[in-house]
Parts: C-alpha cells; sequence; structure tokens
C-alpha cells in the first residue's frame, strides 16, 4: 500500500485548513487489508467539515472494519486551493485514514446526500484518475457506487456510476463486499460486466447500464428495460427490520477540527409517518424503527465518555415522537457523571408546547435558540403538505419558549408550494410578526429568524408529479416577504437562493440526457455547487442549450398521472397509486393523520417487506398536534379557498 | 513526572481567580501540527473531559470549560514547549496531579504528549503575562549556511530592522530588531522533516532564534522576512518559552538538560 503524504506535506501549511487532510481523528482507523479483501473509500462528496459527520459513512466504515475480508477508509473533496495543488503536483485523491491513492481501492463509495454535489462526485473520481464515465472504465479500475438519499433518482449520474445502492447499508454492503470479493478471487472472470451483472443480483442494488431507456415522440420517457433477463425489473430498497441490532456507529469519529454538527449523534429511530407530503426523507425512510430506549442511554452515556463531547443530539426526523423521550432525555441531563454540563439537543423539533418543555429541561446548560418548522403560513397551505400545525400549537409553543427564557426563536417555512397563493405566502409574515409579538410580553431583545427555502418536488413523495415554481415566481414570493419583514423590527428574513433551487430541482427529477450537462458544468469548473462562492446558474443553463433540453420542460411541468418517471424502476416501497392518491387528497386540502396511532393507509412501506412500524408505545406522545391527537374536523378550515389545485397556480403565475 | 516549581509571580501583575489550576507543558508533533490554535483549544476540553479531569466552567448561559493558552502557536509548527493552564472545580488536592498525563495520555491525539503538569500556587500570573521569550528552531529552504549567515549576520549589525505588518487592518512599520535577543545559525539540514513549504533541492539551513514576545511578539516568519523576504522558511519548531524569574531567564516549567530532544531526533507521530 502507497501513501501519498510525503508529495502532499509540504503543500499543506500553504493551504486553508490544512487539518481537514491530517486524519487522527479519535475513532479512525489505519486498516490494513488481507490478501484478497474489498477496500472501500468511503466518500463524501463536499468538504470536510460538512462530510465527516455524516452519521451514514461513519456507520458503513465500522461495519466494514469489522470484516475480515473488508477495509474502509474515508476521503473528502478537496477545496479548490489543495485540489489545485494536487493537479498540479499530480497527486491524485488520497484517503485521509492512511493517505492510500484513490485509485488503489476496490470501491470507491460515495454518499449522495445533496443534488449540488453533483458534479464533485465527477471531480473526485477525475481526481483518484478514474475515467469519469463509467463505460471507459477497465476491469482494474475501482467500482464507483454510490448511496444515500438523492439515489433515489439516480438518472441524472447514470453514466458515472457502476451501481447505485437504495436503502439501507447496513446489510447490503457485506453483500457487495462477497460479490468483489469472489470477483476479485476469480482473476476478474468476465471483466467488468461480469461483476456488475452480480452485483445486479443484490437485493438494493441497481445498475444503471444494465437497464436501455427508450424515449416517446413528447420526450417523456416511453420505457425502461432490463438489457438482460436476470436482471430485475424493478429494484427494491433495503431496509433492516431491527435497529436494536445495529448500535453503530459504536465509535463515532471525533474530529481534530470544527465540523458542523460537532457533537454526539445517537440516532433514535429510523423512518417517520408524520407523511409531510414535501419530505422525501420521510417518505422513503419508512417504516418506522425505534431504537430501544435502554439502548439510546447506553449508547448515549458511553459515547460522552469516549468522545468527550459536551453536546449529545437525538436524531431522527421527529424525535419529540420518540416513546418515553422525556425519561431518556432526563436520564442524559440528570447523569451524575455529566456534571451538569451536557446539553442534549433535539433536532427536527415538533411544533408544540410539550417539545417546550422538554426543550427547556434539556437545555440548562446551554440556552441559545430554538428552532421550529411550521412550513406553511396557513392552515390550507399545512393541510395541503400535511404539517398540521395549527397556529395556537405553533403559538403555544413560542409562548412557552419565551416565557421559558430564550430570546431567539427560528422558524423554517418553505414557498412554491403546490397551489400557494399569495395569501398563502404572506402568512409566512403574519405568523413571525405574531411571533415576535408574543416575544415583545417577555423580552425587549426578542429576535425571530424566519428562514424561507423554494420548494423543489423530489422523487417517491406525492409531489413528485408538481412543477415547481419558476426562478421569476420564487423571486417574487421571496421579494413579497422581504418587503414584508423589513417593517418588523425584531424579525430576520434568510433565504436560500432560488437560483440553487432550479439547478437542485433540474437534477432531482431529471433522467439520463441530464448526463452531459452534468458532464459539461464539471469540465467547466462547476464544482462545489453548494457553495454561493462557487455556484453558477449561468453555467447550467449554458449547458442545458448546448445539449438541446428544456430547462421548463425538466423543473417547471406538471407531471400527468400516466407519465414514466425517470425513478419508476425503482422503489422506495411506496405504492404509487398510494403517492397519487395522497396528492390528489393534498389538491383537495386533506390531512392524513400519521398511521403509527390510526388505521393503516398501505402506502406499502410495511407490507412490501414483511416488517411494521417498531414502536415502543402504543399510544400517541403528549401533547403533539401533528396528525397525533387531533381531530381535523374541527380544525378551523379556510372556506373560502377551493378544494382543487387552482388552474391559475397550474399555468398563471407559476409558469 | 517531575515536580518542578512554580515560576515566581511578575511583578506588578494582578493575580488571577482563586480557582485552583493545573500548569500542562506539551509538544506537538508531526501530521498532528496541521491543527489551528482553536482545533487544539477543543481537542484539549475533550481530552480533559475523556481523561475526567474535574475542570472548572465559566458561569452564564453558554458555559466553556476555564482553560487559559500561552502565545498560539501558528498552524503547521512543531513545538516541544506548549503550556495550559487549566481551572478547576475542586480543590488541589483532590486531584492526584503527578497521575494526570497518564490519565491524558490516551486522550490527547497522536503528536500531542504531555511532558509535565504542576499545581498552581494561587494567585500566579497568566501563561500570557508571565512568559517574556521563546527558542524557535527554524529552518531556510533551498539555502547554505553561508548564505544565510551572511544575511544573519547583516541583520544583527544593523541598528534597525524594519518590518511591516498589518495590525488590526492598519499597515504598521515597525524596528523588529530590539526583538531579535539571540540569533544564530546551526548549519545545513540535508533532509527536511515537518516542511511547511517544498523545497526544489530538499535541503534547508537551521537557524536558533530567541524572540522576545513583549511588548508585542516576534513570529519567526516575520523574523525572516525582515532578514531577507526571498527566504522561505520550511520548518519551524518552538523549542521553549521562557519567563523571568528573579532577574534570570528560565523555562515555564523546567524538565532538565536531558528532557528536551533535539528537533531531529524526536519521535515522530506520522
Amino acid at each position: 500500500m502507497s501513501s501519498v503524504w510525503t508529495q502532499l506535506e509540504p503543500h499543506l501549511a500553504g493551504v486553508e485548513r490544512p487539518a481537514r487532510y491530517i486524519g487522527l481523528e479519535l475513532g479512525a482507523r489505519r486498516p490494513t487489508a488481507a490478501e484478497g479483501a474489498v477496500s472501500w473509500l468511503l466518500t463524501y462528496p463536499d468538504t470536510y467539515e460538512i462530510g465527516l459527520p455524516n452519521q451514514g459513512l461513519q456507520i458503513l466504515y465500522e461495519i466494514l472494519n469489522e470484516r475480515d475480508d473488508a477495509v474502509a477508509e474515508r476521503t473528502y473533496a478537496p477545496w479548490s486551493d489543495l485540489e489545485a495543488v494536487m493537479r498540479r503536483e499530480g497527486i491524485p485523491l488520497f484517503s485521509v485514514d492512511t493517505h492510500r491513492p484513490a485509485h488503489e481501492f476496490d470501491v470507491l463509495a460515495f454518499n449522495l446526500s445533496a443534488e449540488l454535489t453533483y458534479t464533485n462526485l465527477l471531480n473526485c473520481v477525475d481526481l483518484a484518475g478514474v475515467p469519469v464515465r463509467a463505460a471507459d472504465r477497465r476491469p482494474e479500475h475501482p467500482l464507483v457506487v454510490a448511496g444515500g438519499h438523492c439515489t433515489y433518482n439516480p438518472e441524472p449520474l447514470a453514466d458515472f456510476l457502476d451501481a447505485v445502492v437504495l436503502g439501507d447499508g447496513e446489510e447490503v454492503v457485506a453483500e457487495i463486499t462477497e460479490v468483489v470479493r469472489d470477483w476479485k478471487a476469480s482473476g476478474r472472470a468476465g471483466g467488468r460486466d461480469g461483476v456488475l451483472r452480480a452485483l445486479a443480483q443484490v437485493p438494493g442494488v441497481y445498475v444503471p447500464s444494465l437497464y436501455e431507456v427508450a424515449y416517446g415522440d413528447d420526450g417523456t420517457i416511453a420505457a425502461v428495460t432490463p438489457r438482460h433477463p436476470d436482471v430485475p425489473e424493478r429494484v427494491e430498497k433495503r431496509t433492516i427490520a431491527d435497529l436494536a441490532e445495529w448500535p453503530y456507529p459504536r465509535r463515532q469519529l471525533v474530529p481534530l477540527t470544527e465540523v458542523v454538527h460537532d457533537r454526539l449523534n445517537v440516532e433514535v429511530f429510523r423512518g417517520c409517518t408524520r407523511g409531510c407530503r414535501f419530505c422525501q426523507a420521510g417518505m422513503i425512510t419508512r417504516p418506522v424503527r425505534e431504537r430501544p430506549a435502554e439502548q439510546v442511554r447506553t449508547m448515549v452515556s458511553e459515547g460522552l465518555r469516549r468522545t468527550g463531547y459536551d453536546e449529545v443530539a437525538l436524531t431522527s426526523l421527529s424525535t419529540a415522537d420518540f416513546s418515553g423521550i422525556e425519561e431518556v432525555v432526563e436520564g442524559i441531563v440528570d447523569d451524575p457523571a455529566a456534571c451538569g454540563q451536557v446539553s442534549v439537543s433535539l433536532p427536527s423539533l415538533r411544533v408544540d408546547a410539550f417539545t417546550v418543555g422538554i426543550a427547556t429541561q434539556i437545555q440548562k446548560a446551554r440556552r441559545t435558540g430554538l428552532t421550529f418548522a411550521p412550513e406553511a403560513g396557513t392552515w390550507r397551505m399545512r393541510q395541503v403538505i400535511n404539517k398540521l400545525i395549527r397556529e395556537d400549537d405553533l403559538y403555544g409553543a413560542v409562548e412557552a419558549a419565551f416565557a421559558s427564557g430564550w430570546r431567539r426563536v427560528k422558524l423554517y417555512f418553505l414557498t412554491g408550494l403546490p397551489s400557494e397563493t399569495d395569501e398563502d405566502t404572506l402568512g409566512i409574515l403574519e405568523l413571525a410578526r405574531n411571533c415576535v409579538e408574543l416575544g415583545r410580553r417577555h423580552t425587549r431583545n426578542v429576535s425571530v429568524k424566519a428562514s424561507v427555502g423554494g420548494f423543489v418536488p423530489k422523487p417517491f413523495t406525492p409531489f413528485q408529479w408538481f412543477g415547481q415554481n419558476t426562478l421569476e415566481e420564487l423571486e417574487r414570493k421571496i421579494g413579497l416577504l422581504r418587503d414584508g419583514a423589513r417593517k418588523v423590527k425584531g424579525l430576520q428574513l434568510t433565504w436560500h437562493d432560488p437560483k440553487a433551487s432550479l439547478v437542485e430541482g433540474l437534477l432531482s427529477r431529471g433522467d439520463r440526457r441530464l448526463g452531459p450537462v452534468i458532464e459539461q458544468v464539471w469540465r467547466e469548473g462547476g464544482t462545489f455547487q453548494e457553495w454561493s462562492e462557487h455556484f453558477s446558474l449561468d453555467r447550467w443553463l449554458k449547458a442545458m442549450a448546448d445539449h438541446g433540453l428544456d430547462v421548463d420542460w425538466y423543473v417547471h411541468r406538471h407531471r400527468t398521472e400516466d407519465e414514466v418517471l425517470p425513478w419508476d424502476h425503482l422503489s422506495a416501497g411506496l405504492h404509487r397509486d398510494f403517492l397519487w392518491q395522497d396528492w390528489q387528497d393534498a389538491l383537495a386540502e386533506v390531512g392524513l393523520p400519521d398511521c403509527r396511532w390510526t388505521p393503516c393507509y398501505d402506502c406499502g412501506a410495511c407490507t412490501g417487506y414483511g416488517i411494521e412500524h417498531v414502536v415502543a408505545s402504543t399510544t400517541p406522545p403528549a401533547g403533539g398536534s401533528q396528525g397525533t391527537g387531533q381531530d381535523l374536523s374541527t380544525a378551523d378550515r379556510v372556506t373560502s379557498v377551493p378544494v382543487v389545485l387552482r388552474t391559475s397556480s397550474l399555468t398563471g403565475a407559476d409558469r | 513526572m517531575s515536580e518542578a516549581p512554580a515560576p515566581h509571580a511578575a511583578e506588578g501583575r494582578e493575580p488571577r481567580g482563586p480557582a485552583p489550576r493545573l500548569r500542562i507543558r506539551y509538544s506537538k508533533q508531526g501530521k498532528v501540527r496541521f491543527t489551528s490554535h482553536r482545533d487544539v483549544a477543543r481537542i484539549w476540553e475533550r481530552a480533559l473531559r475523556r481523561a475526567q479531569i474535574p475542570i472548572a466552567y465559566t458561569e452564564g448561559f453558554a458555559p466553556r470549560p476555564k482553560l487559559s493558552f500561552g502565545l498560539a502557536l501558528s498552524t503547521g509548527y512543531e513545538s516541544l514547549g506548549e503550556y495550559l493552564d487549566v481551572a478547576l472545580r475542586v480543590p488541589l488536592d483532590h486531584v492526584a496531579v503527578e497521575q494526570v498525563p497518564a490519565l491524558l495520555a490516551p486522550a490527547l491525539p497522536a503528536g500531542i504528549e504531555v511532558q509535565s503538569v504542576v499545581a498552581l500556587p494561587p494567585g500566579e500570573p497568566s501563561l500570557q503575562q508571565v512568559v517574556t521569550s521563546c527558542t524557535w528552531h527554524i529552518e531556510v529552504g533551498d539555502l547554505g549556511p553561508s548564505d544565510v549567515a551572511a544575511g544573519v549576520a547583516r541583520a544583527l549589525e544593523a541598528t534597525e530592522l524594519p518590518l511591516t505588518r498589518e495590525r488590526k487592518g492598519q499597515t504598521v512599520t515597525d524596528d523588529v530588531r530590539p526583538a531579535i535577543l539571540d540569533l544564530q545559525v546551526l548549519g545545513p539540514v540535508t533532509e527536511v522533516v515537518a516542511p511547511l513549504a517544498p523545497t526544489a533541492t530538499g535541503t534547508a539551513t537551521a537557524l536558533r532564534a530567541e524572540l522576545a514576545t513583549q511588548p508585542r511578539a516576534l513570529r519567526p516568519t516575520e523574523l525572516i522576512a525582515a532578514i531577507d523576504p526571498t527566504w522561505v522558511v520550511v520548518r519551524v519548531t518552538r523549542l521553549h518559552q521562557w519567563t523571568q524569574a528573579g532577574g534570570a531567564r528560565r523555562e515555564v516549567i523546567d524538565l532538565g538538560p536531558a528532557a528536551t530532544p533535539p528537533p531531529h531526533a524526536e519521535r515522530r507521530a506520522s
């Protein structure tokens, strides 16, 4: 095994934050591969600061390194200053663990969590010295594979990925390791095609090159067909049945330099059945699988002791829903070993006074700010998106927060939602303004921060058929909010760049024809597109135009029920007719309560895998209103708004 | 572990609060030298918690461990003499000071090693106050000893050595000659280790410099820039931090004559 360290070392003092390239984290391995073992380079295609905390990669890092027939190391996208040095000096992409060149690994495995990192994936493959197009790779080149939420529509990256993994990675990495190990042992029998055909037999693994895509005259997909009889027509996602069997990461990495989410993270459950219709994570990770409270307690106390962190996040898509959350939180805060210095953070707090009560209890040590996500400004809009929070819930939560001593409250909203009117948009301002007023009763230094993102429809959600708002429309709506927010003292408005939302929309629902576009943007220098100083919409628009592709058609067009979507040959376990019905319910402004505590809607997530929600408590959590104990019929519905999607928003304001 | 007597308080300085404190001397070498001063502070916070040292915290909404570092070491420099003061939340006689190094060793990353831990008497001034100068090992790349010696001689003979630096957004030129307390050419280096910059020949010339830290610290790169701006610094190691005691200069925590290895003989962390 070689190392690029001596080549790299003299240049590190000349780049920004060199500590991100040295490894040495607590929990890092310097594995030595046994003869015939499969070596994985786990790659997050963005900076170390963003990528290191990724729990998915950390879990796989441990699981693979526990095997006798596998080793795993890690890498992240080098920042542009180091990339320039690497290209000038001929230094290839390397692992941070042993500084081994990337091309010496058998598998380059990428986590894809954001569309705007796609060009970084190409850049990392190229820096590794591996051909970016899968078709140009030879048997001795590493396999380029990807997992993560974006892989539910991997089609825009089909030209570049050898294989794609859908769903939970814990079990499937072992199966992939075995296939690659046996292929290597066979002298790489059948060449690259040999191993790809074998991988296509592994449930949850999709090999894009083994499928033929045919297009109709109208530009939509006519059919996606396997090229061989043994290749499955539809690839189902992988789901682990019991989180308790996977208490990972056991040895969370503790970096030497500052990263995002720099704290102990303990996943308390996976999956979500709140049913927020805009939320891809909530749809594709079903069913709900809770970790036993006792295991959570052990992972927290051992993790804090091992890492020296003074903060632990209990992670999930809605942590306040965890059965017995109060007892778990109390146990952490009152643990004598914590000396009163450990703070607990609960990302994705539900919006109600109950959660503020928990927050008050756990943030004794460190009281920063509280974040709520009402997502939309009016009850009508929240019924459309199935985020069933009533205004009283929000005001109750905010009132409780200010009464308990918080001075800063952050609110998350989406704009550009299906059927959204200006009244809905401006409702965001109304909610935020009222929160400022509530705060004034308790403190003069009230700060309410409203963060607004342009809605990007995602595959495998009920909104996958919805035409995204145009750039002009999103900018107009943000303008409305900005004008209004200026007049409210104590209210700060921030927003996600609608230009970035446009590219996210293009990639999230794009098809294979976008491959050359991504490649061109990358070749013209378009890396680190998540970073505003590197992002350029013009580069994307030019690449689309150069390849004769219509941005409007891809991003802003409403899809019909019978259209073959680019990801229809993949499955997140959800029945397509469930999603379509939920889309129709959305347009009819009909909310859908959480199925953990109501009868099954047959979305397909449980029945398809023969498993059920693993929930310790059969009763809904106390105080919750978001689809838990709430009687929807008594909700004060805004009857003046038509119950169907208005055509004006389909063809008028949106286009 | 040597139980060196604590240095005497400098005259005319306000004593710090009553919290009992430990003073830790440590080294920073190898890959870990690329961590920043801020990074090192966080590494220590976690290491102290991992080792279950009963550290004191600040009051208020955002309590932080009460740690106090000496003069920041630039990212990329190595050191054989770094210091850190740790406030405790328990009286000193509750802590087995001699056991602290062994507790900390497994809690620190490769390349950061505890050399000594002493208990500080109450009222002892801070590291920032007591340290008056530092000794540095500096290597200048792709130059022979005679070239370097000529430059050094010119600099030492000069009555003034003006250097233009940025200070709080303003460009300031001042004379750094008084901050050079000692400067010697050690000789040629045939293979640069722990490099800060590439060399064409792989060779360098080593210098040893004692530079004042008060009223304003002169950094090794600033020294070299003042001597000859074309010289390239390819390695820097801090060897000592000095304080004044009874009119004489002494190391803040002296490890004894044999305890400080020469910079070329140290155990590499990478």
